[in-house]
């Protein structure tokens, strides 16, 4: 294989487009369509096992399928799939989902016997991830951003076959919701991209009724409905942690965060805001809220995974709008039902480059790393040893699109310093980083000069990111670099369809 | 001033690594009863490293050894002595252990002669301290006097309630003993971590009653804390006039503001007023 090298001084495959700044291809591309497969309307065929599907539509060796990860580790849609894609004994098959969980760890044999050679995903973790990790799927692994697979989708770069979009509810006429049956998970944004343009449709439901409350799939764009006992597992589909932290070293982090956003000018009315649903995110919207309440100030909407305690800021008035491409707890499913400013979007209004998407209309997005480095590069993908434990998500896209784009982690993790000289592995570049911090300080982007004077007399600790790395090191010993081997296994591609990094065998 | 003053346990690696960060007025390196005893070497052993590598913090530390009839007293005060720290907590404090500590700590800061001298801020937890507090606090080396109410409740033999009403007695002896001598009065902590309400009503009855500051055991406390002991605008006012006055003053001698004569200490204190409330 050989290699080239993006601007970023990152190797990658030769053949591939590489990396050449976060805006460079968006601004003189073109942005691709392919037409809309709408199969048309009425009643829908009603299958009753996965067998039917497979042979109704063919399904064979070769084949790109796809899913959403709107049921995250409660996901059972996926592992049907897998059992029937075995059971045939089909090769050379695609995957294109979402995400990737624990709960889908039926697909390492399939990967290991090369049933499954190619994935395209935009998060994984668990055994599948360690198995890929471990040089065993066949071709490579292409980490997508979300914003950067609804691209993929809707341009044909990405040619979904079949896709099995799990539906929590669905009626005779193939449309279908997430907020109703058993199996609820909120909205379905990531799964738009997928109905609209594979050439075939599944809805896999474990509730048929008569006629949806709501219509977010439309029934024109279905094929057939496969009717199961149960398409999930309530319990993994609820999100982790959606609750403020009580972390004091991350509560210092999260009130520095607030402080500085205020001190920023950010919180005015109509701002937009975006923060991820973990504790430090959760504790800044909280800091956030107080002092929106305080001031009086009302937002115009906040956007993203939505949470519980979004849900109440939407409610006490603070944000008008909510845009809602996931829901992360049962609140905010409920929130979605009752609440008609409470909007669902889709991957692609999200976050694709080409789309005008939420994200670009952000004033501040407050988002998490593994690890930071001295040109604000952040990986969210690996660690530091190159371990495969999440992905970009709406990460490289939400900090492409904000006003202001804040990372914040604890300096140290487990006697590391997050800010290294060079992070493993990049999947947001710090061109899009403004600001990081951490609980010993705050460093700003020097590339953004209007927020240093801004900030000139802030009482906030303002330091450089070499300065925190420096504080870092003193404390824990500057470590040495990890090694890696040369075969590349993945490649991390940016939401404008170049490639930002590679992934490297363990 | 010290509003808040943080206890951490000193065989705890994560905590003591982040004690400054927490923006406690000041860290109590705890020896005594978070330590057990066959962890009392492994704590002062990573105390020691820790100061290696922060010889300079910009925070009041303080170190609560074992008190003086236990059998690691001495081995504490040896260690402490390479440390660099401002201050000693003293347990069941009575006068006859501040003078036994004091004059251990004379005779090691007479042998290095550069040493600071250490202030000791003695806890009074015992029924029999509350005799004798007026006389520990007159002590030239005590800064402060800390108020430990579950132990003091242990010896009363009561139930510690988070009214306090058991100890009320107890925290108006501290808060008139301290006040007697110019010494600082910190109210003993407020347990129940997860109860925020608890802690503002607990922290904002000490005050009232005369409390200058109060301990805390989770860094998650320290915030109400150094708000309600934060010095009124009318403080800050005040203090701003004297830094003022003392500017135009000077090199001319003594000044007055509003009539009262201002000399060094006054001006020290409006001046560590100022630089709390800019913190």
């Amino acid at each position: 294989m050989n290699l080239i090298k993006n601007t970023l001084n990152r190797q990658i495959p030769e053949g591939y487009t590489p990396f050449q700044g976060a805006n460079n291809l968006i601004k003189t591309n073109e942005r691709k369509i392919i037409d809309e497969v709408i199969i048309g309307g009425g009643n829908k065929p009603v299958e009753s096992d996965i067998a039917s599907v497979f042979d109704k539509l063919d399904i064979k060796d070769g084949m790109t399928l796809s899913f959403h990860h709107h049921l995250r580790n409660g996901d059972a849609v996926l592992n049907l799939v897998l059992m029937e894609i075995k059971k045939r004994k089909l090769k050379h098959i695609t995957l294109a989902p979402s995400a990737i969980f624990p709960v889908h760890e039926p697909m390492v044999p399939l990967i290991k016997n090369q049933s499954i050679t190619k994935i395209y995903t935009n998060y994984i973790n668990g055994p599948v991830a360690k198995a890929i990790e471990e040089g065993h799927l066949k071709e490579l692994l292409v980490m997508d951003t979300h914003g950067g697979r609804a691209r993929a989708i809707e341009s044909g770069e990405l040619t979904i076959d079949v896709a099995f979009i799990a539906t929590p509810a669905v009626d005779h006429a193939g449309h279908g919701n997430g907020i109703e049956g058993p199996s609820q998970c909120g909205t379905l944004g990531y799964a738009i991209p997928d109905l609209l343009y594979a050439k075939h449709k599944v809805l896999v439901t474990d509730h048929i009724v008569d006629r949806v409350k709501k219509v977010d799939i439309d029934g024109r764009y279905v094929d057939m409905i496969l009717h199961i006992p149960s398409i999930g597992d309530p319990e993994g589909i609820k999100s982790g942690t959606t609750k403020p932290t009580r972390d004091p070293i991350q509560l210092k982090i999260a009130k520095n965060t607030a402080r500085l956003i205020e001190e920023l000018g950010l919180i005015k009315p109509h701002f937009n805001f975006q923060c991820g649903a973990g504790g430090t995110s959760l504790a800044v919207a909280e800091a956030l809220k107080q002092r929106m309440t305080a001031n009086k100030i009302k937002g115009d909407f906040a956007s993203g995974g939505i949470t519980s305690f979004l849900v109440d800021m939407h409610e006490k008035g603070l944000f008008e709008k909510l845009y809602d491409v996931q829901c992360f707890d049962l609140e905010a499913i409920k929130s979605y039902q009752r609440n008609k400013h409470h909007l669902m979007i889709s991957a692609s209004e999200y976050g694709n480059p080409y789309a005008k998407p939420i994200v670009n209309d952000l004033d501040v997005v407050v988002l998490g790393a593994t690890e930071i480095d001295l040109d604000f590069n952040v990986n969210v993908t690996t660690d530091s040893f190159g371990h495969l434990i999440g992905g970009s998500g709406g990460h490289a896209d939400t900090a492409f699109g904000a006003k202001v784009t804040i990372i914040t982690t604890n300096l140290m993790k487990s006697r590391l310093s997050m800010v290294k000289s060079s992070v493993k592995t990049i999947t947001t570049p710090g061109e899009s980083v403004d600001i990081l911090v951490t609980e010993r300080g705050i460093a700003i982007n020097p590339k953004r000069q209007d927020l240093i004077n801004k900030l000139k007399d802030s009482k906030l600790e303002i330091t450089t990111i070499d300065e925190l790395m420096k504080r870092a090191h003193h404390i824990t010993g500057e470590p040495k670099m990890i090694p890696s081997s040369d075969k590349i296994i993945g490649l991390i591609r940016y939401r404008d369809g170049s490639i930002i990094d590679s992934l490297y065998q363990l | 001033m010290t509003r808040s003053l943080l206890f951490i346990p000193a065989n705890t690696p994560a905590m003591i690594q982040n004690a400054d960060i927490f923006e406690a007025d000041a860290i109590i390196f705890d020896l005594e009863d978070a330590i057990h005893p066959l962890e009392k070497d492994a704590a002062r052993i990573l105390l020691k490293e820790y100061f290696k590598t922060n010889p300079h913090l910009n925070i009041d530390v303080i170190i609560r050894i074992n008190d003086v009839s236990s059998p690691y007293f001495l081995s504490d005060i040896k260690h402490i002595m390479k440390w660099p720290v401002q201050g000693i907590m003293l347990p069941k404090a009575s006068i006859a252990s501040v003078e036994e500590l004091d004059q251990l700590l004379s005779k090691y800061e007479k042998r290095k002669k550069n040493h600071e001298p250490l202030w000791i801020i003695p806890i009074i937890e015992q029924a029999r301290s509350l005799f004798e507090v007026h006389t520990i606090a007159s002590h030239v080396r005590v800064k402060a006097l800390l108020l430990g109410g579950e132990d003091l409740a242990t010896d009363l033999e009561v139930e510690r309630t988070q009214d306090g009403e058991e100890i009320l007695l107890a925290r108006q002896l501290v808060i008139y003993a301290a006040k007697a001598y110019g010494k600082e009065a910190i109210d003993t902590p407020f347990t129940h971590v997860d109860n925020a309400e608890g802690l503002i009503s607990d922290a904002k009855h000490a005050k009232r009653l005369g409390m200058t500051g109060k301990a805390c055991i989770h860094p998650i406390q320290i915030d109400t804390i150094n708000e309600l002991f934060s010095p009124t605008q009318e403080q800050i006012d005040y203090a701003k006039k004297i830094v003022l006055a003392e500017e135009q003053a000077s090199g001319k001698g003594a000044f007055s503001v509003d009539g009262k004569m201002i000399d060094k200490p006054i001006i020290m204190r409006a001046k560590k007023l100022l630089e709390k409330v800019t913190k």
